[in-house]
């Protein structure tokens, strides 16, 4: 475990990245890990600053409703959607995975964001729920997973996406369970790459890697940036 | 897949890591942010946290070992002890804890559980119930619970370290805090904690059966070759153990070799 991060050294070329911050539980173990991971991170609800980041995460934990609701209170549900919209790299991580779907199974009288295609359905009865433990990624050819087949990821959920087209990694949770999602723009994680050690900072870097690459400051620095 | 976690638990007092830890290399073995990064790169899945100190004026030690904790490791943590509101609940969440556990303050008040729930969600409610046999019989097999009256399970939840009879049925406790909100159980045996004997399986098998969700086993863990069995026959979706790792005696990784060895499946070390 490397405590200095390469893409430190390149500060030039850390995109910037808004946390939306809605309330919800912690965000700090987020903004940190995407900080390590090479980002200049924030934690903001603020539209302005949300429409200037160079990516986007949308993250989430507890019930569904409570989350839309929160988000709906905020204004943060109509940012998420122009953010997307936008074509800039938009991430949601666990809860903030499920937000992104249609609908849940959870809280059938809450519309999700309807950004990716689909329904959240309870973990089958035959295991335990929550699913609250690592499981390991069988993963598609897919830029989010580079180098991430076979590792390991720590899950806290009852409720997961159906699978699709969109489906880019599964785990084994009594079957196949969606595990991460992306269409275009749009990706999602189910799992906590924040909470998941080495394998999660990975694939954290994958993302921040992603979001340098179509950021436009990256292609033209500005001119109080220092290279090292 | 099933896979077991193997969690260390470590006593803090005031922001401290006290009783017993021993390892060579620390700079500083009160440290809890040291020890928690020296538990990740062994491969621990979670950290648990109980927090000993005595008065509530010190708590904010606590929080701060929340921050300090949360800003260094990356692997999910637990934060138990002392926790007798929302609002303290709230403070250790939002200073990076993944999850808070309630153990006595449940006990007196239930509601506290679906509060917890309602206000951050189940999957960062961890409840600890402390039993104990309040009966047993010997039988050819050894000495097996039997039930007692109120306690129909033979095992009755304590609270005060083990010292305070409740009168609650341990597995008719553990039923109700899940129905209230509870999204995983940390159970420890007080009749085998600081034995060194092993876990209490069948109360482990009680509880693990009763409920959906996830349960801790803990209590009487005295080496690695303790850890299996709270899964084969207890039922147990995590093992915990303090001292076996705090003396070096054996690392997270010699943990997770033993129960791999017994057939468990667990994330590599």
């Amino acid at each position: 475990m490397a405590d200095s991060n390469p893409n430190e050294t390149l500060d030039s070329s850390r995109p910037t990245i808004a946390v939306l911050d809605y309330g919800i539980g912690n965000l700090r173990s987020a903004q940190k890990s995407l900080i390590r991971a090479g980002a200049d991170a924030s934690l903001t609800a603020d539209p302005e600053e949300i429409a200037a980041a160079d990516g986007v995460v949308l993250p989430g934990v507890g019930a569904f409703g409570a989350c839309m609701d929160a988000l709906a209170a905020t204004g943060l549900d109509e940012q998420a959607r122009v953010a997307a919209a936008s074509g800039r790299p938009f991430i949601g991580i666990c809860v903030g995975m499920q937000l992104l779907y249609e609908g849940s199974e959870e809280s059938p009288d809450h519309a999700g964001l309807g950004l990716l295609p689909g329904q959240v359905r309870l973990l089958p009865d035959t295991v335990k729920r929550p699913q609250m433990q690592w499981n390991k990624l069988a993963t598609s050819d897919h830029p989010l997973l580079i180098g991430l087949d076979g590792s390991w990821m720590y899950f806290v959920h009852s409720y997961a996406a159906e699978l699709s087209d969109h489906t880019i990694a599964t785990t084994d949770y009594g079957g196949e369970v969606a595990a991460a999602a992306a269409l275009d723009n749009v990706w999602a994680t189910q799992f906590h790459p924040e909470k998941s050690a080495d394998d999660g900072r990975r694939l954290l870097e994958n993302w921040v890697d992603f979001v340098r690459s179509t950021s436009k400051t990256s292609q033209t620095p500005e001119s109080d940036q220092t290279r090292l | 897949m099933q896979v077991i976690r193997v969690i260390p638990c470590l006593d803090v007092d005031r922001g401290r890591v006290v009783k017993g830890v021993n390892f060579v290399d620390l700079r500083d073995a009160g440290d809890p942010v040291e020890l928690a990064a020296v538990y990740d790169r062994q491969g621990a899945d979670e950290l648990i946290f109980l927090d000993i100190t005595a008065s509530s004026d010190d708590r904010e030690t606590t929080v701060a070992m929340a921050e300090a904790v949360a800003e260094q490791v990356y692997i999910p943590f637990t934060i138990g002890g002392g926790i007798r509101t929302v609002d303290d609940a709230r403070r250790l969440l939002r200073a990076g804890a993944d999850k808070v556990s309630v153990n006595s303050a449940a006990v007196a008040r239930p509601e506290l559980v679906a509060e917890i729930a309602a206000e951050f969600g189940s999957q960062c409610c961890v409840v600890a119930i402390d039993g104990r046999r309040s009966n047993e019989v010997e039988t050819s097999l050894g000495a097996i619970p039997e039930s007692a009256p109120g306690i129909p399970s033979g095992f009755e939840v304590f609270v005060k370290g083990g010292r305070e009879a409740t009168g609650i049925d341990a597995v008719e406790w553990a039923q109700r805090v899940v129905e209230l909100g509870a999204g995983e159980i940390l159970l420890t045996s007080m009749d085998r904690d600081g034995t060194r004997e092993g876990f209490d399986v069948e109360m482990t098998r009680a509880i693990a059966d009763s409920v959906n969700v996830p349960v801790i086993a803990s209590g009487g863990v005295g080496g690695v070759h303790h850890l299996a069995p709270g899964v084969t026959e207890g039922g147990a979706d995590a093992v915990l153990a303090a001292s076996i790792f705090h003396f070096g005696e054996s690392t997270v990784a010699d943990a997770k070799e033993a129960l791999t060895n017994a057939g468990i499946t667990v994330r590599p070390a």
